[in-house]
């Protein structure tokens, strides 16, 4: 296929985005409070409230800041406002954010509580949001998205016609230039040499198969069981699959057929080149998108079987499924119903083409599912215990 | 009407598309890889999205789907029987 034209905010390091989210983003569990006040005062506003970010230490907290920074550093966002219960972890997210070039200001609530901590941030956040409302969208190219994808209560019908429909767009984005990426390291138990194959080069499979190797090592010293309804999940069961496997190899029809990936990240981690990339991390949803989000991810694939209601709080995530009763009694959160691949009556290239249509007008501002019925999930990942 | 799909010539299992399917339905099916038309004698009632077996397993055997090894049977099954957590395991956990 050919470049398509998007009309997309370019941000001042280069990336573009499609939604201009002010944010307001609390750096601990304490600061919750007065970030959702602020966003409860000044219209126009996105309050991120999380669980975390009191005496971590080490790689979970280097990965906390890195998420909480990459996510207000995502091209979706124009402005932020961080508040967090003391100065200094404050200017370390405030001094991460600038460093994108994404204005920001911090705000600190011990000395001076939280009533005059949000009368000082409300004042910043109406200011971004009346600057940010003046921003126009340019045109630009969709080969300059990054566009991330990940599946969610899968059932068979994913592997038969939602996630193939996800790998026929990648195989027609990728030689575009469109960066990419696929995920949830655990999910791909089973299918992980087919999935090393796949790699651009024997040093990206290397990568790739000492990643699922480490998580599978922790899987098998942490089990009591073999994880039946927990990988596959309840959901994943009711739907018909049985196995980790069974998982694993429906997941992977989202890199399509002829699509290599090129290199392996970490969570949040952000890409250095076009291409496919797979992030190296847990499964869950929320905890994928958030850290595909935080490594600049701007748009998200999400095909699901049982029908998962998931969103973001700055990445539009569109959502589509095949199974046909999941179509019919949850539409409010499916965006796209590929459920006609099943009986023969579309073809791959059909639904590929449906998708691509729907990622076009989503770029230009169209309102994914998630976004009108407000779902923001948000949800950090741990690598380890608090101190 | 197509009742069942089947991802590849190899596999033993294919996943029943339609809304249910009643024991003792002659299905047709259709493999996705060569396009091909199966007819069979289902067994089971099998909801929508689960398995049917499409040959016979023995137990302890190999399931294939995809064209690969998801699992591995822990009862006989026969071809026609609803394959699920009953008689399918995972050999990695």
């Amino acid at each position: 296929m050919r470049d398509a034209p998007i009309a997309a905010y370019r941000r001042p390091n280069g990336r573009i985005g499609i939604r201009n989210h002010v944010v307001i983003m609390p750096v601990d569990d304490l600061s919750n409070a007065a970030a959702e006040s602020v966003a409860a005062i000044v219209d126009g506003c996105t309050a991120i409230p999380h669980a975390y970010g009191r005496a971590q230490f080490g790689r979970d907290l280097h990965h906390h800041f890195a998420t909480v920074i990459g996510t207000c550093a995502n091209p979706n966002v124009a402005a932020v406002v961080v508040i967090g219960i003391e100065p200094g972890w404050t200017r370390r997210v405030v001094d991460g954010i600038e460093a994108s070039g994404t204005p920001v200001r911090g705000f600190s609530i011990e000395g001076h509580g939280d009533l005059a901590t949000v009368a000082a941030a409300a004042r910043q956040a109406a200011e971004y949001v009346q600057w940010a409302s003046e921003l126009v969208r340019e045109r630009c190219a969709l080969s300059d998205m990054w566009i991330a994808m990940k599946c969610g209560e899968s059932d068979t019908t994913s592997g038969l016609a939602s996630c193939p429909t996800v790998g026929n767009v990648v195989d027609r984005i990728d030689p575009v230039g469109v960066t990419t990426c696929f995920a949830e390291t655990s999910e791909i138990t089973g299918a992980e040499e087919i999935c090393a194959a796949r790699a651009s080069t024997p040093t990206v499979a290397k990568a790739f198969l000492d990643a699922w190797r480490a998580y599978n090592d922790f899987i098998l010293r942490e089990k009591v069981d073999d994880l039946s309804e927990s990988q596959p999940t309840k959901g994943n069961i009711a739907g018909g699959l049985t196995t980790i496997e069974e998982k694993a190899f429906g997941n992977l029809e989202k890199i399509g057929k002829r699509t290599r990936f090129v290199g392996v990240l970490k969570p949040a981690q952000a890409p250095t080149a076009p291409g496919l990339w797979f992030m190296d991390g847990p499964s869950p949803g929320a905890e994928c998108l958030t850290n595909q989000a935080a490594a600049g991810f701007a748009l998200h694939l999400f095909p699901t079987g049982q029908g998962n209601v998931i969103g973001h709080p700055v990445m539009p995530v569109i959502k589509l499924s095949a199974n046909p009763k999941t179509c019919a009694t949850m539409p409010e959160h499916i965006d796209l119903d590929v459920s006609a691949l099943l009986q023969g009556t579309m073809t791959l290239d059909q639904a590929g083409d449906a998708l691509l249509d729907l990622i076009v007008r989503t770029c230009n501002g169209r309102r994914t599912c998630a976004e009108v019925m407000r779902h923001r999930e948000f949800v950090l990942t741990r690598l380890h215990m608090s101190a | 009407m197509i009742h069942f799909l089947v991802h590849s010539d190899r596999d033993t299992v294919g996943v029943v598309v339609v809304d249910g399917i009643k024991g003792g339905t002659e299905a047709t099916g259709r493999v996705m890889e060569t396009g091909a038309t199966l007819m069979m004698r289902v067994l089971d009632d099998v909801p929508l999205g689960h398995k049917l077996a499409i040959a016979d397993i023995a137990e302890q055997g190999t399931v294939i789907k995809y064209g690969h090894d998801i699992g591995r049977a822990i009862a006989p099954v026969r071809k026609g029987q609803h394959v699920h957590v009953h008689n399918l395991r995972t050999k990695r956990w």
